[in-house]
């Protein structure tokens, strides 16, 4: 394979949360949102991050790009330290990445016309675009992701959410990025407009050669899009593989509750979904040893004291376990 | 699906032959729903026809709001009640001056202190309130405590001492009036900002790398207007409010000039030898003017709130 | 005679921009026991159905038609009749349990409350009885759940709260609006267990509302296949799932990436949902539609027997398309 277009290594996330009723000199406790999660992205992939809510996969794609900071780590973009790296420097970085959200309305300005909305970028990275020029942009981008270039002027209130989602491709697309970074991009979609959207993902990937950071809670979606997927617990990876290596045999016991929970839409299927015990620990007080053991049908005492690292074979079958399967 | 692609492929050039689409935008919508409330046009309409009378009334004014009429002055009570006849339409005050000029002087003075002094809670109040609420942490600690100390002075003690001791001026009216008036403003401004800053807009704006100040002044200040203009329509009486008890107390305008308070108090102060009239006129003006002012804000509050709908 | 039997019900809704037809002639009938699953996509109309079957309509909202439970009219009828039904004999979990839970009250006496207004029981056996109820939704540690705030719970718990309460008094039709979609999949599958087993459990019927087929095919007899405030298809979910002869379910089945099947591009459903605004002639899904005619456009389908089990509202459905041509 080539050289990997992002290489995150051991990558820490923490926040400071104050107790209630604390005193301006009570230390505060660190919440690990990110707990030395490592990853690599290769051009033209799709990297998946699956995970339950509260698992840090959100804030994992927002310190990559240093919306966040960072507590360690290091993450190198296109052969550049992201982390280490001076305001001025990151902005030129920043041209070759971009970010599509989840809330499709909430991600577009209500003042601002859908012209003005996917411009933005260009006319921050390069304000001296003549205004035809970035016009012609807006048109092109606008027929790229199917919407009809005459509605520039609208306001994006008076559009769908699927129109809206698009819009914001359209955004994300207008500086020709390398990557783009999708947190949760069709979780508030229906779902015949939720199919149009990946769909339109997919083959704008095709297009233009981009790679995608492709976050979901969503896992039929994740395996759908993603060449590679990584599965998030408690701010830590439990296994990462091949998409279709790791729902055909996952070897995580996390892995295989997450994906006997989803539902399939086949009234003939008997496979009861296997239960997972109990409620996701506080992150503030997480579990010694693995994170996971508290509802881990495997968890032998070992697990309690050391904490799994991921091993197996890099850009293979990774997993975080002492007993997997 | 081949049909169905030719379908769309249809109506995708018949809608390319379209011009482009002129949108409504939001400000578009809330007008439209403003003036469907018709509290709120009945009182941008009194409002409208009170500026008038303030800027217009001075021509048809046969008296200056100086000019003592010698011929009235100590029999106000019996003579001095309004009457097309003599040109003191609003009949005149206990000295003998034409109440119509005074009110209209009066009308010109108080509609100016809370023009104003709206004004500069607008102006200072949302650029504090957004840069403190935008920036978040030491910064607004900072700025938000140094408001609360504002606000814990008591204002209006202070004024009337600042009055007292400098002597009445408009100017120090002016003065003490903006002073205090954005304190509230900033408050909620820096509220709505919190709000503003976490929606997913801004968080896009950040990621593509627009400059702060960029994005407080082309993401968070026009999705705040709206709440600023409600409570700047609000503000306008409050200010005027505050003027009129000053002027009420005898601290406020400097004779000749007067103001609605000053002209409530004085007529107040005669209205026992039955000269009605005196505290009428300005009383009227007083509160149809406030009155509509409530009821604009009301409806502007109404169009602008996307929720209501 | 049925548990509920819902005929021709239309619910309007007047705004400032005109009138918004959010459900229009809905039919269908619930026995005891039953389970029937309403599915469709945001704006369908499947909430607003079951929000006036249970008087809950905003202002604005104007229902007609005929609801009737055990015999008894139910739709329009005053809230003082409505009450004592809305609690004993039908009850309604929500999407979001925060906004049935009150956060400044313990969940005792939410609970507690429910059974000392409705079956006057004393505090200490309501008490009693709310406790069975929790472990009965398998909430862990349940006595001392009792003492906890709403706030205290994770989503998952509180939507088991709000189920033991919806089955304080025992009703005989509870209606699920969306239970599990605030849920990660792993809560999913554990609440969806939960109600299959009350279900089972206390013969309660369960209407479920959703947008997630993958929950139906698990759980429900009968589906229910709205869009457009209209049912476009009504039958046993076994035979919608097996063999889909309405364009919009096919469409939605398909759209569906699954994990138990390979698939290179997902066959999305083009266009936009309708506006509901406008007054539509012909079948509400047609502009979306890959085998509408023009009949389609003008006439709207009725909703017919197509099979002895199969009620589909289609001009041209696809189980007679695939014996007369095939489509393109």
């Amino acid at each position: 394979m080539s050289e990997p277009i992002l290489d995150v290594k051991n990558l820490k996330v923490h926040f400071d949360i104050r107790p209630s009723g604390a005193m301006p000199w009570t230390k505060s406790r660190k919440l690990k949102a990110v707990d030395g999660v490592d990853f690599k992205l290769f051009p033209g992939e799709t990297l998946g991050i699956v995970g339950e809510s509260g698992c840090g996969k959100s804030t994992l794609a927002r310190a990559v790009i240093r919306m966040i900071p960072a507590a360690d780590g290091t993450v190198v973009m296109f052969g550049r330290d992201v982390l280490g790296m001076g305001k001025r420097e990151l902005q030129d970085v920043r041209k070759s990445f971009q970010m599509i959200f989840q809330d499709p309305l909430a991600s577009l300005n209500p003042r601002m016309t859908i012209g003005e909305i996917i411009a933005e970028p260009l006319l921050t990275h390069f304000p001296k675009t003549p205004k035809a020029e970035a016009q012609a942009r807006v048109r092109e981008m606008m027929e790229k992701v199917g919407l009809l270039p005459n509605l520039v002027n609208r306001y994006p209130h008076e559009f769908s959410g699927g129109q809206c989602q698009r819009i914001g491709i359209a955004r994300a697309l207008v500086l020709r990025p390398k990557l783009i970074i999708c947190d949760e991009p069709v979780s508030a979609l229906d779902v015949s407009i939720q199919a149009q959207v990946v769909n339109l993902l997919k083959d704008l990937q095709a297009e233009m050669g981009l790679s995608l950071i492709f976050i979901a809670h969503d896992l039929s979606v994740v395996k759908h899009i993603s060449d590679r997927v990584m599965v998030l617990y408690l701010g830590r990876a439990a296994e990462v593989a091949p998409a279709a290596e790791i729902y055909a045999n996952p070897r995580h016991p996390y892995t295989q509750a997450l994906i006997s929970a989803v539902p399939i839409p086949d009234p003939h299927r008997t496979q009861e979904p296997e239960l997972l015990a109990g409620d996701l620990p506080s992150p503030l007080d997480p579990p010694s040893g693995c994170v996971f053991r508290t509802r881990c049908r495997k968890a032998q005492a070992h697990c309690a004291e050391v904490r799994p690292e991921l091993e197996g074979p890099e850009e293979g079958h990774q997993v975080a376990c002492h007993y997997p399967d | 699906m081949v049909i169905d692609q030719t379908k769309m492929a249809d109506l995708a050039d018949n809608l390319a032959q379209m011009d482009e689409v002129k949108g409504r935008s939001l400000w578009q919508d809330a007008r439209q729903r403003f003036f469907h409330n018709k509290a709120a046009v009945g009182g941008l309409i009194c409002l409208t026809l009170v500026v008038l009378f303030a800027i217009i009334g001075p021509y048809f004014a046969v008296w200056s709001n100086e000019e003592i009429d010698w011929a009235i002055i100590g029999n106000a009570a019996t003579m001095g009640a309004p009457s097309i006849a003599n040109g003191h339409y609003f009949g005149v005050d206990d000295l003998g001056r034409d109440l119509y000029s005074r009110v209209i002087q009066g009308t010109q003075i108080s509609l100016m202190v809370g023009i104003v002094g709206a004004s500069i809670s607008v102006v200072v109040g949302t650029l504090y309130g957004a840069t403190a609420g935008y920036f978040g942490g030491r910064l607004d600690g900072a700025m938000m405590r140094t408001v609360d100390i504002l606000m814990s002075i008591p204002y209006m003690f202070v004024l009337i001492l600042l009055l007292v001791i400098f002597g009445r001026s408009i100017s120090l009216l002016f003065i003490g009036i903006g002073l205090i008036s954005w304190l509230d403003m900033s408050r909620i401004v820096r509220g709505q900002t919190l709000t503003i800053k976490n929606k997913e807009f801004v968080e896009a704006a950040l990621a593509t790398g627009v400059s702060s100040f960029t994005i407080i002044r082309r993401h968070i200040i026009p999705n705040l207007l709206g709440v600023v203009a409600v409570y700047a329509t609000l503000l306008v009486p409050l200010m005027i409010l505050t003027e009129s008890f000053i002027s009420f107390l005898g601290l406020g305008v400097q004779e000749p000039n007067t103001s609605w308070g000053a002209l409530i108090s004085e007529g107040a102060g005669t209205m026992q030898y039955g000269t009605i009239w005196q505290l009428g006129f300005p009383l009227f003006f007083f509160v149809v003017t406030l009155f509509s002012f409530f009821f604009i804000g009301d409806g502007l509050r109404d169009a602008l709130d996307p929720k209501d709908r | 005679m049925a548990l509920l039997d819902v005929k021709d019900l239309s619910v309007e809704f007047d705004t400032k921009d005109g009138t918004v037809h959010a459900v229009s002639g809905v039919d269908f009938s619930l026995d005891k026991g039953d389970t029937l699953a309403i599915v469709g996509e945001s704006g369908s109309g499947k909430s607003q159905t079951v929000f006036s079957i249970m008087g809950l309509l905003a202002n604005n909202g104007r229902a007609s038609g005929s609801v009737t439970y055990n015999g008894q009219e139910i739709l329009n009828q005053p809230d003082k009749q409505l009450n004592r039904i809305r609690a004993e004999e039908i009850a309604m979990i929500f999407q979001d349990p925060m906004t049935s839970l009150n956060p400044y009250v313990r969940i005792s006496d939410q609970l507690a409350e429910v059974l000392m207004v409705h079956k006057g029981m004393s505090k200490k056996a309501a008490l009693a009885e709310s406790l069975a109820m929790l472990e009965a939704v398998k909430i862990p540690d349940a006595k001392n759940r009792l003492n906890m705030y709403p706030h205290e719970c994770s989503g998952g718990m509180r939507q088991r709260i709000m189920i033991a309460m919806a089955l304080l008094c025992r009703p005989k039709l509870l209606i699920a609006d969306e239970p599990t979609t605030a849920l990660d999949v792993t809560v999913q599958a554990q609440i969806m267990t939960l109600l299959d087993e009350i279900q089972k459990e206390f013969g309660t019927a369960i209407i479920l509302i959703t947008h997630d087929l993958g929950v139906v095919a698990d759980f429900c007899r009968d589906t229910m296949v709205m869009y457009g405030g209209r049912v476009m298809e009504y039958a046993p979910t076994v035979e919608i799932f097996d063999a889909p002869t309405h364009p919009y379910t096919r469409g939605l089945l398909q759209a569906i990436p699954r994990l138990d099947i390979e698939t290179e591009q997902l066959n999305a459903i083009p266009g936009n949902p309708p506006n509901m605004m406008s007054d539509m002639t012909g079948c509400p899904f047609c502009p979306r539609c890959g085998f509408a005619r023009e009949r389609c456009s003008v006439e709207l389908p009725e909703l017919v027997q197509a099979s002895p089990t199969v009620k589909r509202a289609c001009h041209r459905p696809v189980d007679e398309l695939v014996t007369e041509e095939a489509p393109a």
